[in-house]
């Protein structure tokens, strides 16, 4: 049972970086806060009053925010890899993130074409989180369904490619209807971020994306028999509809609140998943899930931490931050294995 | 009566098979009657497009009777949950698998699935049992092998593993031997014709090796475009089944030497 050993190691070895990209990325920002501070507010004993609200209501809630964006985009990337037998499948190549971003696009925009009163009470917090979920639900509905009749997964990625361009030409006739503070509130919302959330919304937010999670967990025998192809899961007893509902339901529930609370945050989704099976070279879902959701948690703290620009006022657009790690990673695991394993 | 049932797994009433689209149903073959008896092997043979496949297809409920009954081990096929069939048939299929990136370990684990808990936990049970088709195929020094690195003749031995590590009563093989050259193909097929020997399962597949079929097979099934045969080969061979199975104007069979030749 020498394999066994080697995940207890690696396992280990990623809660610990965990733990320390979490004390680093809170340890962070544009006011510079000692680390003794930062662990003596965090244990409740804390000696000055503005860093224990800047900790407290800024840099914790933003912290946790990664934490569960990363792992929860990598999750739902794994769940998609498997689901539509494809490398290159994940929230954002799927479609996922369109659709979440034509039902915030509906909601911000549109309330425009709606008119005055209507529309304020419409651009709540909550109506974007519902618009972002629906969208997303709706889009893997559709792909779903068009993946159970065309066998060919080339072919379902491209209708998520389509169905991104659909979205990217309806945004544009909203766009010119709207008005210029529409806009840059659409705008800024596609750039994706990550703080900005009060404790209120991290607990919705933690709620769905345990509901999601605690899914995806019961998908695990499933998923690992859908390796194998459709009619040998079924033979070997897997209910096929049901499982693809679940994890379908799962992925769009935890794609679905990423994408409404922190925007459309990309290649997360497709790098983790592979990254993590470079590093533990299974494709046994009982050992990746948990992998992926440590690892994605780490990857997504640390581009936190460089979108702050440590010892500066700015900060960068996180979905930049992401792009510029997540892309270079896929061109190198392509060069490397010149095939995507899954 | 009663005795002679107890031995036969798998049975076929009046089964016509084919497709139903939304106009009319397309007959493939009709009227296919067969009993296949425990521990034995059993070979599909047929022309390219006769219907081997959707026969399998039908056998492994993959998709719906256009009429008659299976019965698998006296009970009616639709009536048997997808979690009873798992425990009681096994197939082996010409499809790639999705993931090569299993070791040849996880994928055998994966036959145990019909019995493992909601998370797929094995016992140590299930361990011996995956060992045990391992060695039984010969392949344990394969066990932490990827597939990707795998041989077409080796990952065919592996998926046999994996439905012996399911442990049916019946395995259900569609042309196990494409692919393979003719010293593979002759292994695979004496293997399940070992397995059924040894396992006392019942094994079915369908095949192009007609010639090997005839020297390894208990039984046959020929498809012919008017008849299906079920028969032991040698009394196939008396009946000249097989001089009607492909049109004669370019290969005959030579019943003393049991084969096709070439005509000259």
């Amino acid at each position: 049972m020498n394999n066994q050993n080697t995940y207890y190691t690696s396992f280990t070895t990623l809660t610990l970086v965990l733990v320390i990209c979490f004390f680093v990325n809170i340890s962070l920002g544009s006011i510079s806060i000692p680390l003794k501070s930062i662990v003596s507010t965090l244990f409740g004993n804390s000696d000055n009053e503005t860093w224990k609200v800047i900790i407290i209501n800024f840099r914790l809630p933003k912290a946790i925010t990664a934490i569960l964006v990363g792992s929860g985009l990598g999750i739902s990337g794994l769940l998609m890899q498997t689901l539509f037998r494809n490398p290159l499948a994940g929230p954002f190549v799927l479609g996922i993130s369109s659709g979440a971003s034509l039902g915030v696009a509906l909601v911000i925009l549109g309330s425009g074409l709606f008119g005055g009163l209507f529309a304020s009470a419409l651009i709540s917090k909550w109506s974007i989180v519902i618009a972002a979920s629906l969208g997303s639900f709706l889009v893997l509905m559709a792909v779903l369904a068009v993946s159970s009749k065309v066998r060919d997964t080339m072919a379902i990625l491209i209708i998520g490619l389509m169905f991104g361009s659909i979205t990217a030409a309806v945004v544009s006739v909203l766009s010119y209807f709207s008005s210029a503070e529409q806009l840059q509130q659409y705008i800024f919302w596609g750039f994706g971020s990550l703080s900005n959330l009060s404790w209120n919304e991290l607990l919705i937010f933690f709620g769905i994306y345990c509901a999601g999670t605690i899914l995806s967990i019961f998908s695990i025998k499933g998923l690992n028999s859908l390796l194998l192809g459709d009619n040998y899961a079924k033979s070997l007893g897997l209910n096929l509809k049901q499982s693809r509902l679940i994890i379908i339901l799962a992925t769009s529930l935890i794609a679905g609140t990423i994408t409404a609370f922190a925007g459309p945050i990309a290649f997360i989704g497709l790098a983790i998943p592979h990254l993590t099976r470079q590093i533990f070279k299974t494709s046994n879902h009982k050992i990746l899930l948990p992998a992926v959701f440590l690892f994605g948690a780490i990857v997504m703290l640390i581009c936190d931490s460089i979108a702050q620009i440590p010892g500066s006022d700015y900060t960068l657009p996180i979905n930049a931050i992401t792009a510029l790690v997540g892309a270079p990673v896929v061109i190198w695991l392509l060069v490397r294995q010149r095939k995507m394993m899954f | 009566m009663k005795t002679a049932n107890q031995h036969t797994i798998l049975k076929t009433e009046k089964l016509s098979i084919g497709y139903n689209t939304k106009k009319e149903a397309t007959v493939i073959a009709q009227n296919i009657n067969f009993e296949l008896q425990k521990g034995q092997l059993i070979g599909l043979v047929g022309a390219n497009g006769i219907g081997k496949s959707t026969l399998l297809r039908t056998l492994i409920k993959v998709q719906p009777a256009l009429s008659g009954k299976v019965l698998l081990n006296n009970k009616s096929l639709e009536s048997i949950s997808p979690i009873e069939l798992a425990t009681q048939l096994s197939i082996v299929l010409t499809e790639a698998l999705t993931s090569k990136n299993l070791s040849v370990l996880e994928l055998v684990a994966l036959g145990r699935q019909p019995y493992t808990n909601w998370i797929g936990n094995l016992s140590h049970t299930d361990i011996d049992i995956i060992n045990a088709a391992l060695e039984q195929i010969n392949i344990a020094d394969l066990k932490y092998k990827k597939c990707y690195e795998l041989s077409d003749g080796q990952l065919q031995k592996v998926m046999i593993a994996r439905a012996l590590a399911q442990d049916t009563d019946i395995i259900v093989l569609d042309e196990p031997t494409t692919h393979l050259d003719m010293y593979h193909k002759a292994y695979i097929l004496k293997l399940l014709q070992k397995l059924t020997k040894d396992t006392g399962k019942t094994i079915l597949f369908s095949s192009h090796e007609i010639d090997l079929a005839i020297q390894l097979c208990d039984h046959m099934i020929v498809m012919t475009h008017d008849n299906i045969f079920y028969d032991q080969p040698c009394n196939l061979i008396s009946q000249g089944v097989f001089e009607s199975l492909f049109p004669d104007d370019l290969i005959t069979f030579d019943n003393t030497s049991g084969g096709f030749k070439v005509k000259k």
